[in-house]
């Protein structure tokens, strides 16, 4: 049987040392890119003069663009100009650079849903600008931002895959590894990329409902 | 960067087109498919919904890659041939529709109840009721976050490149690694994009605006 | 909401490592290679890893192996004393080059032809391989030899090899469509994505070995001498590699590679 040998412990092996690269690389990225992208929304939000502007192009170049063109970009083009990564660190600077424009325009949208005069009236009361939005506007605009976070972070776990043209061992990279070796086992591959994608993204968009429902 | 647009001018082009069209011819069945799973979505019956369910979340939770990758080695090599531009753009149309269908159903939840009621109340039937009332309504709520989702297929078309699609991604590749030049070839292919996705995102957020300020 | 602030001022802290990272190694480009081999002696080697008999991942031990490989290990004991000091990056035809003039890799030894053009951009050791491209097609195609590809076939080829360029000069009529490495250039054959692969007859051969139902269509029509390529500037790194390639030559050790690993050809 093809499906029990595709799937001989050799072979799993060899797939969750990918599974574990990607969640390593999705991880950080999470991390990096939801610090770099939550500082970025606030000062997009805060309307800095020049400064805030500056940012906001930036931001919007870079959400412009595709990913896959700053993975390339990061691994093949930024050593020209001598800022070198390995793969696994091009990864996670390419997908954090890319995530984080995307969150900020997310906290940025969710800050402008608060109304303004929200503002006024914290700093009527003696708040300071940054108490006020820190204790009036982010806990109001939190739960509108959290479900397009999280669809985000869902998007940026499946992104990893696309590492693979770096040649990131991740999982679809190795698993491309096992059917280019045999042909027969094209088809249990795509089973075992569709499961162990959709269980990670499946399982992750199911606690985020629970938390919404929680802070509703 | 110059050099590059005057040396491999045909095959820019030749990419920029590929990338149009295929992100157009997407965008076109992902809305007809999009739509259609988001009324069975919300069918009575529970085994259509249940299916229509199923697709949604199914592909909302997988890589694109892998979608357009099973298109692209899979169904050749059991069932029948494909060439790469097709299978990218049959993977990118499943791929949003799951996203549009996710749209549109929380689009036709925004709009009353009330609606529906008055829709029927008048004498239209079901059908008429959702295709004439509902969804003209529905289609307002959802025109940003469509807008959004036809900037994401037009940036998510550049896996064609990853299954010899000849789109702009694909192209821009091969001039790469032929001049080596690869700094400048990136930085022009993003500008290309640019010249796609920038507009859309001015006009979406305009449009936003206007839309907030009537209602 | 105590609880939650101390992963991620922990994570804060990582933040500047990771932009460390990036400067850090910024130089290495121009660091003379044999001088750093002298502090530190790892040699990078860029290998493909989807190449029967040349450099191919072995699933089951996790370690990449081939003709490519061994030799790299064994100029590598011959310059450092120790083949454990061979570190193996991952490359494709399109991305080695660019890797190797961006100091990611020390040195290029992946299936690669040397070409004048190539010269211009790297320099080149001593040959270490004699490789002709030919095509390789399913056992019932018709295609027999290069005359009879046209225009309704379709070449599979590797972006950024010479087999991708040649085919094109010699066949101009044929549609090429170029994929990232061999592996899925053949799977693409297998799923009819075109009617012929075309590279080197070494690799060729490997892919048969495991693929019975294909055969090559015709003999070489050109000549591919496999070099080593090493950065522009790196003189004395690549006078060691070819004082210890002329070393494994004359003490034998080139001639047991060989025999392990190349299939005898026709």
């Amino acid at each position: 049987m093809t499906i029990i040998e595709a799937f001989s412990w050799m072979n799993i092996r060899f797939l969750l040392d990918g599974l574990l690269v990607t969640v390593e690389v999705a991880l950080l990225s999470i991390v990096f890119s939801f610090i770099i992208g939550a500082i970025l929304g606030l000062l997009r939000y805060m309307k800095i003069p020049v400064f805030s502007k500056i940012i906001g192009a930036i931001v919007d170049l870079i959400r412009n663009l595709p990913l896959l063109l700053i993975i390339f970009f990061t691994y093949f083009a930024l050593p020209q100009i001598g800022i070198r990564f390995d793969i696994f660190w091009s990864a996670v600077a390419a997908l954090t650079i890319f995530e984080s424009a995307m969150l900020s325009e997310i906290i940025r949208a969710g800050l402008n849903s608060v109304p303004s005069g929200q503002m006024e009236a914290g700093r009527s009361t003696g708040l300071s600008y940054l108490q006020t939005l820190w204790f009036i506007l982010i806990p109001q605009a939190f739960k509108a931002m959290v479900p397009p976070i999280v669809s985000q972070l869902i998007s940026l776990i499946k992104d990893t895959s696309l590492a693979t043209i770096i040649s990131l061992p991740e999982l679809t990279h190795n698993a491309r590894i096992i059917y280019g070796q045999n042909t027969t086992y094209v088809i249990p591959m795509f089973i075992a990329l569709a499961f162990f994608y959709f269980i990670i993204c499946y399982a992750l968009s199911k606690v985020a409902k629970r938390f919404e429902t929680k802070l509703a | 960067m110059l050099t590059i647009l005057t040396t491999y001018p045909d095959v820019l082009i030749d990419g920029f087109i590929n990338t149009l069209f295929s992100s157009v011819i997407a965008l076109f069945f992902s809305l007809i498919i999009g739509t259609l799973m988001a009324i069975l979505q919300l069918a009575k019956n529970k085994w259509i919904s249940g299916l229509a369910n199923a697709y949604v979340e199914f592909f909302k939770n997988i890589p694109l890659l892998i979608i357009v990758m099973f298109f692209y080695v899979v169904v050749p090599l059991y069932w029948f041939s494909i060439n790469g531009f097709t299978a990218g753009t049959i993977g990118l149309t499943i791929y949003t529709s799951a996203f549009i269908a996710e749209t549109v159903r929380a689009g036709i939840m925004g709009v009353p109840k009330g609606q529906t009621e008055a829709g029927l109340s008048t004498g239209l039937t079901q059908n008429e009721t959702m295709r004439y009332i509902v969804l003209p309504q529905a289609f307002k709520i959802v025109i940003p976050p469509l807008g959004n989702q036809f900037i994401n297929l037009v940036k998510n078309s550049s896996v064609l490149a990853m299954v010899t699609g000849l789109d702009l991604m694909y192209q821009g590749d091969l001039i790469a690694s032929e001049t080596f030049n690869t700094f400048d070839t990136y930085i022009l292919i993003g500008l290309i994009y640019l010249i796609i996705t920038l507009p859309l995102t001015y006009l979406m957020s305009y449009i936003e605006r206007r839309l907030n300020v009537t209602s | 909401m105590k609880k939650s602030n101390k992963p991620s001022l922990f994570l804060l802290l990582l933040l500047p490592v990771f932009f460390l990272a990036a400067c850090g190694s910024q130089s290495a480009a121009t660091v003379d290679i044999t001088e750093r081999i002298e502090e530190n002696p790892t040699i990078t080697w860029g290998v493909k890893v989807d190449t029967n008999l040349f450099g191919l991942y072995d699933i089951k031990s996790g370690e990449i192996r081939g003709f490519d490989i061994a030799i790299a290990k064994a100029i590598t004991e011959e310059i450092t004393g120790d083949e454990a000091n061979a570190e193996f990056v991952e490359v494709t035809s399109k991305t080695r080059i660019p890797l190797l003039k961006n100091g990611n890799i020390d040195a290029i030894i992946a299936t690669m032809t040397i070409t004048e053009e190539r010269k211009e951009q790297v320099n080149f050791s001593d040959i270490y391989f004699d490789a002709g491209q030919a095509l390789l097609v399913p056992n019932d195609s018709s295609i027999q030899s290069l005359e009879d590809l046209s225009a309704d076939t379709t070449v599979l080829a590797v972006k950024g090899s010479t087999s991708a360029q040649n085919i094109r000069e010699l066949s101009p009529d044929t549609n090429v469509l170029e994929l990232e490495n061999y592996s899925e250039a053949f799977t693409a054959l297998q799923s009819g994505q075109g009617d012929a692969v075309t590279t080197d007859n070494a690799i060729l051969l490997g892919i048969i070995a495991d693929n019975p139902g294909y055969r090559l269509a015709g003999g070489n029509f050109t000549q591919e001498p496999y070099g080593i390529a090493i950065n522009k500037g790196q003189d004395d790194f690549l006078i060691k590699v070819n004082e210890a390639l002329n070393k494994l030559k004359s003490n034998g050790v080139y001639d047991e590679i060989y025999a392990k690993w190349i299939p005898e050809m026709e």
